[in-house]
């Protein structure tokens, strides 16, 4: 999945300066030095950003120690060292998983996960994040999401170029030759163009949708008992509290896709731009192991 | 000639699959170890909680005299234990003298709401579920190891290098021992 996005981004990095600057290669080289520094930004320093946009607290022991045995067990159960532990002050149920690695990772839940949820139910909640931090999927969710954001800003540039070149400075080049085919290339830049950061923003969201079905059998493995997250997931299915930190910046991370609006529909479309598979096949799937 | 580089070929990768499996032994052998003494961990904080459990316990319920001492047997005879399989028997034993423990506090309001009590049962339950789980990911790798060292070709490997099976930590689980008798 990253190597396709990857090589459609350098496709694209490749098209685009082709029809600017007639050489391909300058573009693959402009585009990987756009996305490398950026993403190693976001990789290491995403979890500290994103933490304190979520407005999360560190915990002690002492502060939450059911919380803390449970992290700390579950840890023991993946072969992996304790986790940072914060709390979300939100009263929407949720939690999220953030961090590069195993060694530098954090856990957060909210509030209202700690009210609502029981011992095995919050064990199950805890699973799924940590299968998230065993797989690294975070690392994977911050590669490709500046992926995404890199095909983005390409692509708005290249809008603007056509436009503003169209204009002013476009004449010059179309004597320069290449004539017809030039112009089916150029008109093919404009359409991709536009049509790129939505495959991209899709290839994101599906990879998300599968990473979430694999965080909830893996959990399960640590945990061995499915009840305990499938429980929870009915929890938070019938919690209509809506969350007030949601935004799309950071709607990949929880543990189910935060809504701001209660109640909200499910059309068919709409589960091809969610980051989360619908709660209730979640459920399905766990009940069926 | 090109059978002489077939031959060299064959050998480097002959060889690079000694090494690599050779490694992978290593790492689980390491692996297990690690496991095991971090069930000791977790084992020894268990020991750590029981005599504070207990003085919480007396305070309100001095009459279970036989149970306090039944207790604090199991405790040392765990404590003593060596050898993976007797280890085993003595910490089930414990954990079930523990269950009655609990059984029986629940007897008495005022402990069940005695704050000091709360927060032990709290850390008795992380700390059976921490003595679960380091037990489970210690059979997982165990697991793996052994099926390694067993299964041909890297079993000539482990062979070579003395790697020998080991034994799992066993739990008793009353319900899933002995014949089941079903009636219909």
């Amino acid at each position: 999945m990253v190597v396709v996005a990857l090589a459609f981004f350098a496709g694209l990095g490749f098209l685009f300066s082709y029809l600017i600057l007639r050489n391909g290669l300058v573009g693959l080289v402009i585009a990987l030095a756009i996305y490398v520094p950026y993403s190693f930004y976001s990789y290491r320093y995403g979890d500290r950003i994103v933490l304190r946009v979520s407005g999360a607290r560190p915990v002690t022991h002492e502060q939450e120690p059911r919380l803390h045995n449970i992290v700390e067990g579950l840890a023991i159960a993946g072969g992996v060292p304790k986790p940072a532990v914060y709390v979300v002050p939100e009263r929407a149920p949720n939690a999220f998983a953030t961090g590069p690695d195993p060694e530098h990772s954090s856990i957060a839940v909210t509030q209202g996960l700690l009210d609502t949820m029981d011992r095995v139910e919050l064990e199950g909640v805890i699973g799924h994040e940590m299968s998230h931090i065993r797989d690294r999927d975070i690392l994977l969710g911050t590669v490709v999401a500046t992926l995404v954001g890199s095909v983005v800003l390409i692509s708005e540039f290249m809008l603007r170029w056509f436009f503003w070149g169209g204009m002013f400075g476009g004449r010059s080049r179309d004597n320069e030759g290449g004539g017809g085919g030039f112009a089916v290339l150029a008109v093919l830049g404009i359409v991709l163009a536009i049509l790129a950061p939505l495959f991209a923003q899709l290839i994101r969201l599906a990879m998300s949708r599968r990473r979430e079905y694999l965080a909830d059998a893996e959990g399960v493995l640590l945990t061995r008992y499915p009840p305990g997250l499938t429980a929870a997931l009915k929890k938070i299915a019938a919690d209509t509290t809506p969350m007030r930190s949601a935004n799309n910046a950071t709607a990949h991370l929880w543990l189910n896709q935060p809504s701001r609006v209660p109640g909200e529909s499910n059309h068919w479309w709409e589960s091809l731009f969610s980051t989360h598979p619908p709660i209730q096949d979640r459920i399905r799937v766990l009940e069926e192991m | 000639m090109i059978v002489l580089w077939v031959l060299l070929g064959l050998v480097v990768l002959l060889l690079l699959y000694g090494v690599l499996t050779y490694n992978r032994l290593v790492l689980l052998r390491v692996r297990t170890e690690n496991a095991w003494s971090q069930i000791d961990v977790q084992l020894k904080r268990r020991y750590d909680l029981i005599p504070n459990l207990l003085e919480t316990v007396k305070g309100y319920a001095a009459h279970e005299r036989e149970l306090f001492e039944e207790v604090a047997r199991a405790r040392s005879v765990a404590q003593a234990a060596s050898g993976v399989q007797a280890q085993a028997d003595a910490e089930n034993q414990l954990t079930r003298t523990l269950g009655r423990l609990i059984a029986v506090a629940e007897n008495y309001p005022q402990l069940k709401a005695s704050e000091n009590f709360l927060a032990l049962q709290e850390e008795l339950t992380g700390t059976e579920d921490k003595i679960a789980f380091s037990r489970q990911f210690y059979n997982d790798t165990v697991q793996k190891l052994n099926t390694l060292i067993q299964r041909f070709p890297a079993s000539i490997i482990a062979g070579l290098g003395h790697f020998t099976p080991r034994e799992f930590f066993e739990i008793e689980e009353p319900a899933a021992r002995g014949p089941v008798s079903v009636g219909f």
